[in-house]
């Protein structure tokens, strides 16, 4: 296998007395689409800003590249795109200026920047946009400018920091559909998320995180099966109480049940014959869903929360 | 060819300069020219009427240098303090820049080299224009402009090194009202600070922009005083230096934490 892009171990990051990472070990392989996956807080922005040498590790290994991000931080930063969390284009230029200043900003000639940013303009649809000020763009045309703005360097690895939060679904799918179309060019793609159907979407790979550690990694695929079972029977319950007094009785027909809050979601390998059994038991549930078991049930299981809290 | 970092931060300056320079011209131009002509021609005149000579200089000699080296320095602390603190806490492109090659050290320079370039271009009208005015006696009067430049460092890097670490404005308007106002009052600009109380002139003379307005002095007037200007020299460029040294820390910490 090629040797990896970028390695950390034991990597951590304290603010203070505040652990945000704690001692993490990940390897990503060039080519790949590898998400960081968990709630607000899990260590996941503080993980992707020492990746983007923006931020030093308080201890641990870290690899970028090959390079150390403590005495590299230039060179690598040179070969990164960063799409950080909270958009930050400069609002005193246009479009195409924000592209062109960028451009400049990691020393390249201005021929070579507007042949690039006309591509980058088209590539994120925004090209009939180009004079207009960066202010008036939706939340979504601004995310796509920013993508266009960090790949202007051309990038090996792209770092993308909870890409579509804040989006509405139309322009959220839009820019799954560009990232989708930058992996098939062979850009890494890093990103981190609190959506698991962006997770599943977008990764090949990914860790789940919860409280600065990293409690399960695989594919999509594999972390559902290793960590839930096939199956998932959701209970709703009209009141509270009842939810409440359904639970033990429920325990009892299947191995694993976790209550959320307005839901009792029930772990099983056969979802209809779970359905039946608490049918015939006479929970009293309100309502009953069978569906496939997703990385939200896996991130439940791991720690007992839900992605959203 | 590659074009050092700290110039690719000057571009990215200039770019917005390019936009907006139209409405800057009032602030930075025509209000230290109305000056010029109120306090040297209007002023001035009451001055010979009375006492002829202020310093042994006509008032209007006195006064353009004094002038144009305050509004250099307010350019730079204008410069230092809203727009440093809007580009790391509310547009955050300071962020942007030091995700690329260029490093918070190297922005914190190129920025402050567009301040001093700002300062020049300012101060280089103004001297046309009081020239124009007959203001100034001497060819030596061009040496103000690199007193101006190095006034508006002197105060421009210590300024932007403080308004990086904030979380608020609310201290900006404090600086203008109990600093850079009273520094434009009575730093030698309008009268020598002969003239201050006693206990208030060494006050003025540790001020960085009285040393500025001294040197620019000497040199519209074509006066040189070897050892005084070493000395204002040597204050300013150690208030620049200390000053770069403690931006580039204050930029590095708080755009890479």
């Amino acid at each position: 296998m090629a040797d990896p892009l970028i390695e950390a171990r034991a990597l951590t990051k304290r603010f203070g007395a505040f652990v945000a990472v704690d001692g993490i070990d990940f390897v990503i392989h060039p080519g790949e689409a590898f998400g960081f996956l968990g709630p607000n807080g899990a260590g996941k922005s503080s993980t992707m800003r020492m990746i983007g040498c923006v931020s030093p590790a308080s201890g641990g290994m870290l690899r970028v590249l090959g390079l150390d991000p403590a005495s590299d931080g230039t060179r690598i930063r040179s070969r990164l795109g960063v799409v950080p969390q909270e958009d930050n284009l400069d609002t005193e230029l246009t479009v195409w200026d924000n592209l062109m200043i960028y451009g400049r900003y990691f020393d390249l000639a201005r021929p070579e920047i507007r042949r690039r940013a006309q591509e980058l303009l088209e590539f994120v649809q925004l090209a009939d946009r180009r004079d207009s000020r960066v202010d008036p763009l939706s939340g979504g045309m601004k995310r796509r400018l920013t993508i266009a703005r960090a790949l202007i360097n051309r990038p090996e690895v792209l770092l993308l920091d909870e890409p579509t939060t804040g989006l509405d679904p139309q322009a959220r799918h839009m820019l799954w559909e560009r990232l989708y179309r930058l992996k098939q060019d062979g850009v890494t793609l890093v990103l981190t998320t609190h959506y698991m159907d962006e997770a599943e979407q977008l990764c090949d790979r990914l860790v789940i995180m919860d409280g600065g550690r990293i409690v399960a990694e695989g594919s999509p695929r594999e972390l559902v099966a290793t960590h839930a079972t096939r199956e998932v029977v959701e209970l709703r319950f009209a009141r509270a109480a009842d939810q409440q007094h359904a639970l033990a009785r429920v325990r009892e027909l299947a191995p694993r049940v976790e209550p959320v809050a307005d839901r009792l979601l029930v772990y099983t390998d056969d979802g209809d014959a779970t359905a039946a059994a608490v049918n015939g038991d006479g929970v009293g549930a309100a309502s009953m869903l069978v569906r496939r078991a997703s990385l939200e049930d896996v991130f439940l299981i791991l720690t007992g929360r839900t992605l959203e809290e | 060819m590659s074009t050092p970092p700290v110039i690719r931060v000057v571009e990215r300056e200039a770019r917005v300069f390019a936009r907006l320079w139209r409405g800057m011209v009032f602030s930075t131009v025509v209000s230290p020219v109305l000056f010029l002509a109120a306090m040297g021609l209007g002023l001035g005149g009451l001055v010979k009427a009375h006492t002829g000579k202020v310093a042994g200089l006509s008032y209007l000699d006195f006064v353009a240098p004094g002038l144009m080296v305050a509004s250099a320095m307010q350019i730079a602390a204008n410069e230092a303090m809203w727009p440093v603190l809007g580009a790391v806490k509310w547009v955050k492109n300071f962020h942007a820049t030091v995700a690329t090659s260029i490093s918070p050290g190297e922005l914190a320079v190129g920025y402050l080299l567009w301040i001093v370039i700002r300062a020049i271009g300012a101060s280089t009208v103004f001297l046309i224009v009081a020239a124009l005015l007959g203001a100034v006696p001497s060819v030596w009067g061009l040496l103000a402009i690199p007193a101006a430049a190095l006034c508006a460092a002197a105060f421009s890097a210590p300024l932007a090194a403080y308004s990086v670490r904030l979380d608020s404005d609310i201290s900006f308007p404090v600086i203008m009202r109990v600093a850079v106002l009273p520094l434009f009052l009575f730093s030698g600009t309008f009268f020598p600070i002969s003239q201050l109380p006693a206990w208030l002139r060494p006050l003025a003379a540790v001020s960085p922009l009285w040393h500025g307005v001294q040197l620019a002095r000497d040199a519209t007037t074509g006066t040189l005083h070897v050892g005084a200007d070493l000395v204002h020299i040597a204050v300013l460029v150690g208030c620049v230096a200390a000053g770069l040294v403690w931006a580039r820390r204050t930029f590095t910490r708080r755009l890479t934490s």
